[in-house]
């Protein structure tokens, strides 16, 4: 116990304030999305993400949303484990052929009103993978999008800005 | 070269008096082996007398044409002796893939089949560290192999992918009803029917219909009945931000009876996408195989590429990718670490991991331009050097990781509520992990101290010392310390590697390769052995490109692992393994 109280109390909180630009950006972006979010979705904003065909590399900056540097919970923002509790749907990955009806139906059991977000350049355009008789190519082709992020993968600070984006025009 | 090839007692297949390399196009070779060399393949000339006690004939053909492995070409009816009597040996089993040849053969090795299309199926087999490719051609019109699933288990899904892909139809020889084939499909689902195979040349990489494709409803899962056994299915949609594959459990009370997995749900094509391809667009798709693996499959591929086309790299570029490539390593074990901790409830280690692992993915984004160095490697080198800041930011970072991570390992290797949820959870026995064919961290926690990097070093690890971390006892706590120690390990290995980073160029041209030379890559990336097979056409492009990703082994390991477990720990017995969806289902 003891061992772990010396080391949180030598750590102490890395989210911010921190030196890099890139941080203050972060911190200006979230305090937008925030304002937005606390606005539009009464504080709490749920993404469902899918990975319907992606290589993994978007699902690790994904999870860097998560890690202390960025902790987008502090914006409102939350992961959510059912399509039923989502506002948005995050999709990863060019579509395979093998996940286009699992994608449908987690879009079908999600409420409306809700958001498409298309993460990753295989996601918004095909990307390496393209079309073929395995892979239904970007996800507009199955689901209706409401905003792409491109990046391959799309870096942490890409996916809030994107977030951003899609929250002031829509 | 090796003494065997001289004294083989089929020596025929080899060219044994041939010191200056057996084909003119792999002149660095002999440079890719390290001075323990001298011992190599003193085991073949046992597996050759065997196989000849067995009336097993080896054709002629060039043995070292997929150098460092030895090559054998067999008759297809003897395929199922080969591997009985490599297991006898105890050899280990490598990977397996098919190769259609049914093109008008404009373009084959110089081993061409007599006329008629065919498929080449190749086998890799593997013992103390040295590597054995035996090969086969089976005619397209009737394409029938004794399956080797039977002696190698790990192989069933491999086998089951070649058919879905090339239509290899694999058979049972022990089987009591003589030859019944094995057609359960493994990586089809529904995107295309089942008598058309996407990797032969009159399938178009279009595909041959638009429509929608259905749902994989029909899959047949071995069912587990009795009072009170009740199913579980679970994905291909999975709670958390994780690739998609589906999980059939079968339970009675909390304890799992019975765990079969569905996966392919992520296969894009890869294999036919790579067709066509030249070098450089060949290794931008390897690096994608599995983002978390983007270096080692990158790697491994541009090895397959160079030893084919015979391109001297520069060392300091391989230095360069060993750096990488320890650093990829030493991200994901941060990561997975700190989310086996989070599986049962322990934040604390998840947040401190999840703090290091960002600020070294920060600094690989700076000095490699990619945070985790995606598209960093080409054919003959790689794409950023290091200047001399980088190098001391690099050293410092180093320091600073292994000053991090000791107090923090520490608290993960002795807290009572963690050994309570790891210790004996998820035991993967000695004999299963060999039976699978179970590589790096999997294969490591449960007693098999392979790694590439010690037993079959490709440059530079043929100059450093690679740390052996080897547990016994197969549960999820050792598969942790298997991973503590790798990371400590790369970390000291970092630093000797920087301290030896050669001079001088740091990316060499490729020459053009010769039609229809091929190359094997083998590579220890963070989750083990990868193997990687290339052939080129007669243009200079991609003619057949097969990543082996290690999860191909370990998947099939959870199945076994997870038995007579609580279905709680599902997620922690899964995390500690971390398969690739994406690496296995290409």
């Amino acid at each position: 116990m003891f061992r772990i109280l010396k080391q949180s109390l030598r750590i102490g909180r890395v989210a911010e304030p921190a030196p890099e630009h890139t941080d203050i950006e972060l911190e200006r972006i979230g305090i937008e999305l925030n304002r937005l979010i606390d606005k539009r979705f009464r504080c709490s904003f749920a993404i469902r993400q899918v990975d319907a065909g992606s290589c993994n590399g978007c699902e690790l900056e994904i999870h860097a949303l998560n890690n202390p540097y960025h902790d987008v919970e502090r914006f409102g923002i939350h992961f959510v484990a059912s399509p039923r509790h989502a506002d948005a749907l995050l999709v990863t990955g060019p579509v395979s052929r093998h996940m286009e009806t699992a994608l449908r139906r987690t879009w079908r059991a999600m409420p409306s009103p809700k958001f498409v977000i298309a993460a990753g350049e295989c996601a918004c355009s095909g990307g390496e993978f393209g079309v073929s008789y395995a892979s239904c190519g970007a996800v507009e082709n199955v689901l209706p999008v409401d905003i792409k992020i491109p990046g391959c993968p799309p870096m942490p600070l890409d996916l809030l800005k994107g977030l951003l984006g899609a929250l002031r025009t829509t | 070269m090796t003494q065997s090839d001289g004294r083989s007692p089929l020596a025929g297949d080899s060219p044994p008096l041939d010191p200056a390399g057996s084909s003119a196009n792999r002149p660095q070779a002999g440079s890719d082996e390290p001075s323990a060399r001298i011992r190599r393949f003193d085991w073949l000339s046992e597996y050759l007398a065997r196989l000849e006690d067995e009336h097993v004939i080896a054709h002629r053909g060039d043995a070292r044409i997929l150098a460092p492995a030895h090559r054998l070409v067999l008759d297809p009816e003897d395929w199922a002796v080969a591997a009985k009597l490599a297991a006898a040996m105890g050899m280990r089993h490598a990977g397996l893939w098919a190769d259609p040849l049914d093109d008008g053969l404009k373009e084959t090795d110089g081993a061409e089949v007599d006329g008629e299309p065919c498929i080449r199926v190749r086998a890799c087999l593997e013992q103390t560290g040295d590597y054995l490719v035996i090969e086969t051609d089976i005619p397209l019109n009737r394409p029938l192999l004794d399956s080797q699933a039977h002696i190698y288990p790990g192989l069933d899904r491999l086998e089951r992918h070649a058919h879905d892909l090339t239509g290899v139809v694999f058979t049972n020889p022990f089987d009591s009803a003589q030859g019944k084939p094995n057609t359960r499909r493994w990586t089809r689902h529904q995107a295309w029917p089942a008598e058309r195979f996407p990797l032969r040349h009159d399938f178009p990489l279009s595909g041959e219909t638009a429509r929608r494709t259905p749902a994989d409803v029909d899959y047949p899962f071995v069912r587990v009945q009795g009072a009170g056994v009740y199913e579980i299915p679970v994905g291909p949609v999975h709670a958390g931000i994780i690739e998609p594959g589906h999980f059939r459990f079968h339970a009675m009370g909390e304890e799992v009876l019975r765990l079969e997995q569905r996966l392919g749900y992520v296969h894009k094509g890869i294999e036919k996408l790579a067709v066509g391809r030249d070098p450089a667009g060949l290794i931008r798709l390897a690096g994608r195989v599995s983002g978390d693996s983007t270096v080692a499959h990158a790697w491994a591929a541009c090895q397959a590429i160079e030893r084919a086309s015979g391109c001297a790299v520069p060392p300091r570029a391989l230095t360069l990718r060993a750096v990488m490539a320890e650093r990829e390593r030493i991200a994901n074990h941060l990561g997975d670490i700190g989310a086996i901790c989070n599986d049962v409830g322990f934040a604390f280690a998840h947040v401190q991991c999840a703090r290091l692992r960002e600020q070294w993915q920060r600094r690989s984004r700076e000095l490699f331009g990619h945070r985790l160095m995606m598209d960093a490697l080409v054919p003959g080198g790689v794409v950023h050097d290091l200047s001399a800041d980088a190098f001391l930011a690099l050293r410092q970072d180093h320091a600073a990781l292994h000053r991090a991570v000791e107090p923090l390992f520490d608290v993960v290797d002795d807290h009572p509520s963690l050994d309570d949820r790891l210790i004996s959870t998820g035991i993967l026995s000695a004999s299963d992990a060999r039976a699978l064919g179970c590589t790096g961290y999997v294969g490591k926690a449960s007693g098999l101290r392979f790694d590439v990097r010690r037993d079959n070093p490709y440059p530079p690890y043929d100059g450093v010392r690679v740390e052996e971390s080897v547990e016994t006892e197969g549960d999820v706590a050792a598969r942790v310390r298997v991973r503590m120690a790798e990371v400590r390990g790369s970390l000291w290995m970092l630093d000797r590697l920087l301290d030896a980073l050669p001079e001088g160029e740091i990316v060499a041209p490729l020459p053009t390769p010769a039609p229809g030379a091929q190359g094997l890559g083998l590579i220890e990336g963070w989750r083990g052995e990868i193997l990687c097979f290339v052939r080129f056409d007669a243009a200079g492009r991609i003619a057949r490109y097969f990543p082996r990703d290690p999860s191909w082994f370990t998947w099939p390991a959870l199945e076994r692992l997870i038995l007579g477990n609580i279905v709680p720990d599902f997620p922690v017995c899964n995390k500690s393994v971390n398969g690739s969806y994406a690496g296995q289902d290409l």
